[in-house]
């Protein structure tokens, strides 16, 4: 029992602290493990690799992921399952506490000045902020590179070229694909990327 | 009868029950491959375009306060957005959506395979997927750009933060926090100026 309140404490922990999304959940893993001895760290970087090839938001896989891991270990199977929940359900309750009142204060104060200008250097921010996630995830997935400074070791596969081009154009300009729902550019590219062995450069 | 239920459909999205969010969000977790950046062109679609919930304002000032509130960004989207469309209920209903399908896939992962990340066939489709999701990023910023970046001020401002985080790594929450500050800084200097311009 004790134990699934320790994970429930970590991870309520870990939900409050954690800005900026998935990754920055990775801090307070390596601390659980340093802390409690759960898991190694080699079994760390195990569940955040699984945390990022399954689909879902990585902070989520990885505290099921952890939950599930340490529940398995004290009390089998459905300790396991009993442990995923606890610690999906610690990591998403502190945010969604705060969202409540966040979002309660912005339709308050909706059409208030300060707020609306507030909003107004916010919205470049997002979509800043989106595009520099895009770089990142362009550097990697084009030239296998993980920042701006490694361009020099940057290895080109023109085939990535070539689906991204064919996915764009499909997504974009042709009527009849235009329409169709991401997830089938997603799953097509998935059976692309295995027909072609795309992760061997 | 007929009419009756066509006009039922045209009204579901204004009214949408507890199970459209929850189903909607499903979704949403279930595509979600390489973190909530790569969420948001599919949130945009389910929830904008398709269900016509929110505007698409909205949901960039979502997810730009889902970054600096705490937590992961793809489940605050969810909360917030959830929340607009049907109050407590809909934020609750959001969330739990968002996070039911990675619940259960990392579930059946972690009980039956072992080592799924270092399985050919998974690298090679992850592979492909990444470059579907820097197209769908692509497209996705293209559509916010019209509302978002609507003056010179805000592309520099655009500008600034991409060139900032791609060279230097700086947390995403300092630079939400400066946009907004920048924001009201320029805005509430404006209409004192008496520009008065909304």
């Amino acid at each position: 029992m004790m134990i699934y309140l320790r994970l429930f404490y970590e991870f309520f922990k870990a939900g409050l602290f954690a800005i900026g999304g998935g990754m920055a959940t990775v801090p307070f893993l390596q601390d659980i493990s340093q802390n409690t001895g759960w898991y190694t760290s080699g079994e760390l970087a195990d569940m955040i690799a699984i945390s990022q090839s399954t689909p879902g938001p990585m902070g989520v896989n990885m505290a099921t992921y952890v939950g599930y891991t340490v529940g398995h270990k004290y009390f089998g199977q459905l300790g396991g399952v009993l442990g995923a929940f606890v610690s999906t359900f610690a990591l998403i309750l502190p945010s969604v506490i705060i969202i409540m009142i966040v979002a309660k204060m912005l339709e308050k104060f909706r059409d208030n000045k300060y707020v609306n200008a507030a909003l107004y250097g916010l919205r470049p921010a997002s979509v800043a902020m989106i595009t520099s996630a895009g770089i990142v995830i362009i550097l990697f997935s084009f030239f296998q590179i993980n920042n701006v400074y490694e361009f020099g070791k940057a290895v080109v596969d023109y085939r990535s070229f070539i689906l991204a081009a064919v996915v764009l154009v499909c997504s974009r300009f042709i009527p009849f694909t235009k329409k169709l729902h991401p997830i089938l550019f997603i799953i097509a590219s998935g059976i692309v990327g295995i027909i072609f062995h795309m992760s061997v450069v | 009868m007929i009419d009756i239920k066509e006009e039922m459909k045209k009204k579901t999205p204004i009214k949408p029950t507890i199970w459209n969010i929850y189903k909607t969000f499903f979704r949403v977790g279930a595509m979600t491959f390489g973190g909530g950046y790569a969420m948001l062109p599919i949130i945009e679609r389910e929830v904008v375009d398709r269900a016509g919930w929110v505007s698409q304002e909205e949901i960039m000032d979502y997810f730009a306060l889902g970054q600096c509130t705490p937590g992961v960004i793809a489940v605050n989207t969810a909360t917030f957005t959830g929340r607009k469309i049907r109050g407590k209920l809909g934020a609750i209903a959001g969330t739990v959506g968002v996070v039911t399908p990675s619940f259960f896939i990392i579930l059946i992962v972690a009980a039956l395979v072992r080592n799924f990340a270092h399985i050919q066939a998974v690298q090679d489709a992850l592979a492909g997927i990444r470059i579907c999701v820097c197209v769908l990023i692509f497209e996705a910023v293209t559509k916010m750009w019209k509302s978002a970046i609507v003056d010179k001020i805000t592309l520099a401002m655009y500008i600034l933060i991409v060139l900032v985080s791609v060279f230097f790594d700086a947390s995403p929450v300092i630079m939400v926090v400066l946009a907004a500050i920048a924001g009201l800084i320029i805005k509430g200097r404006k209409s004192l100026g008496g520009e008065g311009t909304k």
